[in-house]
């Protein structure tokens, strides 16, 4: 589990020109200094690269098909971004299944562009047309900023996937007998320093899954939603979750629909 | 994921849609969402590294524990009975380490995931939920502060034997901590085996020793 260690939250209070007398009100000053960093990294935000390239992406003729994604449907018709990032996970009637962003993604590279799409989801993040993907995913997300979540439920396999994501939040397992829950269905805590956001609440889960994707200063990496999925059932200490499965996407559904009114702030900037 | 439990999923649901639009038909009973959720969890992952797949099958407490409301008293006090029964006492008769490689066990938050080399000794995470020693600021909330711990619950010299009471309930807390609180959020390190009998020592004395940074 990476800990933020007692250098880097002073490093972040450095950077924030604020150092508070340590220990003294540590835990709330400490907070309130990675906020404010946030805000400032927030103004040059690097996840603007990815959306950029992303952009690009969308546009270019590319795989096997020699074809743009720019006939892609994310759910409000063919080509149309704006505004399909905040409807997402979303029921699809050519695939008859409920898809989440970068699941709708990997069909379109392979009906549109001739991409094997089991291989793409098979790469590692980071890597190769996975790395495609997120930037792909930012350039989405950014042409929704600022629009309030609003996932649709009116399909059968939408509710579906509401009611069976909401179970797998709180499904416990593995050695440590972790699930979602035991980190974000309560207010105000924290693991080491960092904040965990309540899931099973409007604004929690707006924070929470509203955030994401995000660069991540830590790493340099931009994560998307799957990968951020990926990364808690690793520290759950569960097995490794596939790529856009439905476990992934159904607790997408469950999150966006808690999350509906609040405000997408993706691509967001994390530590 | 395999594209043939898609379907299965799909067919699940059209198949209840089904039954609700035939308005003649009696009342479909309603989708069993329990069920698809836990068939989900058997095909949404795969092992990797130590991460085996047997860790998505859950014992009776994880089943138990697995929804937004608590399970009724009359369930909670049996399953807390059934893990106090798999609380074993250190095979040594010692219960008490070194509080020096305790701290060094409770600042650790590693081990036993997919990326964790699984010969490695796993960290006891103490400080991802608790506040112990004044001296570290970098620790979380998720459980209760144990700073004093010993020191407020009268413990002067942990061999004594008016301590004795307090030491096998902490051993016990450490070893299963749902002998005590069935749906607790503390993992049970001495029952599945993520911490062996020496570090559950030396955590023990990060607790009680009175020389414990924890106990000034």
């Amino acid at each position: 589990m990476k800990r933020l260690t007692l250098a880097r939250a002073c490093a972040a209070l450095a950077a924030a020109g604020s150092i508070a007398s340590l220990p003294a009100a540590a835990q709330t000053s400490t907070a309130d200094a990675i906020a404010e960093y946030r805000t400032m990294l927030a103004d040059g935000n690097p996840a603007d690269l990815w959306v950029a390239k992303g952009e690009e992406l969308w546009k270019k003729v590319r795989g096997p098909k020699n074809a743009s994604m720019a006939r892609c449907d994310l759910g409000r018709g063919p080509g149309v971004v704006k505004g399909a990032f905040v409807e997402l996970p979303r029921y699809f009637s050519d695939t008859a299944r409920v898809q989440d962003l970068e699941s709708r993604l990997l069909t379109c590279m392979e009906t549109l562009q001739g991409f094997n799409a089991a291989e793409v989801a098979k790469t590692p993040f980071g890597r190769g047309e996975k790395a495609n993907i997120e930037s792909l995913v930012a350039y989405v997300a950014s042409e929704s900023r600022d629009m309030a979540f609003n996932l649709p439920q009116s399909h059968p396999d939408e509710r579906t996937m509401y009611e069976t994501g909401k179970r797998i939040f709180f499904y416990r397992g593995g050695p440590y007998d972790f699930s979602c829950a035991s980190c974000h269905a309560s207010d105000g805590k924290r693991i080491r320093l960092q904040d965990l956001p309540n899931l099973t609440t409007q604004k929690g889960a707006g924070a929470g899954f509203g955030s994401w994707p995000a660069y991540r200063v830590s790493n340099g990496q931009l994560w998307t939603m799957q990968h951020r999925l990926n990364d808690c059932y690793r520290q759950q200490r569960f097995p490794f979750p596939e790529y856009a499965s439905e476990v992934t996407v159904a607790l997408g559904v469950y999150l966006g629909v808690t999350a509906r009114g609040a405000e997408s702030i993706a691509p967001a900037i994390k530590r | 994921m395999t594209l043939k439990h898609h379907l299965s999923i799909a067919a699940v649901a059209t198949a209840a849609a089904a039954v609700v639009s035939g308005c003649a038909a009696p009342r479909a009973p309603a989708p069993d969402y329990d069920k698809m959720a836990d068939a989900m969890m058997k095909t949404s992952f795969r092992a990797q590294g130590q991460a085996k797949m047997d860790r998505v099958q859950q014992d009776p407490l994880q089943d138990a524990c697995s929804s937004a409301t608590a399970p009724p008293e009359s369930v909670t006090k049996k399953l807390e009975a059934t893990q106090l029964a798999t609380i074993k006492p250190p095979a040594s008769g010692q219960y008490i380490g070194d509080w020096k490689s305790g701290e060094k066990l409770a600042e650790n938050g590693r081990g036993m995931t997919w990326s964790d080399k699984p010969e490695a000794d796993s960290g006891g995470n103490c400080y991802n939920c608790h506040e112990l020693a004044k001296s570290q600021i970098s620790y979380g909330t998720i459980g209760p502060s144990l700073y004093r711990y010993g020191k407020l619950r009268g413990v002067q010299n942990p061999a004594d034997p008016g301590s004795a009471a307090m030491v096998q309930y902490t051993w016990g807390k450490l070893y299963n901590a749902k002998a005590y609180s069935a749906c607790s959020e503390m993992p049970r390190f001495g029952h599945f085996k993520v911490l062996n009998e020496k570090q559950l020592q030396d955590l023990m004395a990060y607790l009680l020793d009175p020389k414990s940074p924890v106990n000034q």
